[in-house]
């Protein structure tokens, strides 16, 4: 059977995506074009990118990463790769695999770390044993490892995959609590300073149904499946009410996010450069720190000196947050 | 048609013809965080869909932060 109703805006073949955000349905190559133009105008208008950045991918092996770096090398830009094997039981094992074939595929550059081999931890082991809910023990590894893996390697520019959804529901958390501190580093780039990178998320002008189409038009294979220990998390949950609201009014995720950025983020600056002073250097790993020793050197030290705990041991105790 | 659904992954048989987006609202499934894919190729809103096809209703959601 055909497709017998929509049509491609652009040229009027059969369509595959409808984008309701857009009011309007694309073909293949038009819906490529238009993520395309997406990623430039992001890149364009917050001034992403020098042109001689050399540029680190955090990789997970899902959609977003691995469609940043398909993007970023399409539009010309060099990238290397960066995967973190954070011991979440199979899991890992699997979304290690994603990242590594389509960095082969490619012939692209993929730098892995071992959490348990490199550091002697887990992330079941790090939540356990540091009583934080596993996303926090998660986020908190990640952020420091990319942080030092770019700096390390010399990179100029530390790119995530954090799509428009991502950043409109943490958006949506930060204003119910009113995190002003939070709120101000919200930002699609955040300039290198005193031991950071710069920050990048190319993406923010992307939903992650876009970015999931993105991968399956252009036939990228991707983890498909949702980490175990993030079933039930808040963040999904402010996805899901994001989303019913998109549902009623398509095109408000994109105002409430580009809007914050546009209207909202200036007045917060000062507040953001207040927090930036205020930081000091890590006595153990010279990161930047809010104290003598940083958070990732204090949850290594619990982590790593505690017996190894099996991610379903984790998973029965979790029942959400 | 059959109906591949993830997490967990399930198969289930869906019987009639119906548009992409009469078949996820009758699984209560918002469009705005699945895609539908038949052959490997995305169906739209309005693709229809036929007794005898395949078909991933895929999720789009990932819970990382």
């Amino acid at each position: 059977m055909t497709n017998v109703g929509s049509k491609c805006r652009v040229c009027k073949a059969p369509a595959i995506i409808d984008l309701p955000r857009h009011n309007a349905n694309f073909c293949a190559d038009h819906f490529l074009e238009l993520c395309r133009r997406q990623v430039v105008k992001a890149i364009d208008h917050f001034g992403m990118f020098e042109p001689d950045d050399k540029i680190l991918v955090a990789v997970s092996g899902g959609k977003d990463s691995l469609a940043v770096w398909d993007l970023l090398l399409e539009l010309g830009y060099r990238a290397d790769g960066l995967y973190i094997g954070l011991g979440i039981g199979e899991y890992s094992e699997v979304s290690a695999g994603y990242a590594q074939r389509f960095a082969a595929e490619r012939g692209l550059h993929l730098i892995e770390i071992k959490l348990r081999d490199d550091f002697g931890y887990d992330i079941p082991t790090a939540a356990r044993a540091t009583r934080r809910v596993p996303c926090s023990a998660c986020g908190l590894t990640k952020r420091h490892l990319f942080d030092q893996a770019a700096i390390d390697g010399g990179y100029t520019a530390l790119v995530t995959g954090h799509n428009l959804d991502d950043e409109a529901a943490v958006l949506l958390g930060n204003t119910m609590r009113w995190e002003i501190g939070y709120l101000a580093r919200q930002l699609p780039v955040l300039p290198a300073r005193n031991g950071f990178p710069k920050k990048v998320k190319p993406l923010v002008r992307l939903t992650e149904r876009e970015t999931a189409a993105w991968c399956v038009v252009r036939g990228i294979d991707y983890l498909v499946d949702e980490c175990p220990m993030a079933a039930g998390n808040r963040h999904l949950g402010h996805k899901d009410t994001l989303n019913s609201i998109e549902a009623q009014s398509p095109g408000s995720k994109a105002a409430f996010y580009l809007n914050f950025l546009e209207r909202m983020a200036p007045l917060l600056a000062a507040h953001s450069a207040e927090e930036r002073e205020a930081l000091q250097t890590c006595t153990r790993c010279g990161a930047p720190s809010a104290g003598e020793v940083c958070a990732f050197c204090r949850l290594v030290e619990t982590a790593s000196a505690h017996d190894p705990v099996p991610v379903e041991l984790v998973m029965r105790g979790k029942g959400g947050r | 048609m059959r109906v591949l659904l993830r997490n967990p992954s399930r198969e289930i048989e869906i019987t009639g013809r119906r548009r992409v987006h009469a078949l996820l609202n009758e699984l209560g499934l918002n469009r705005e965080s699945h895609l539908v894919i038949r052959n490997g190729t995305l169906v739209p809103g309005d693709g229809e869909l036929s007794d005898d096809d395949v078909i991933e209703i895929r999720p789009v959601i990932s819970g990382g932060c």
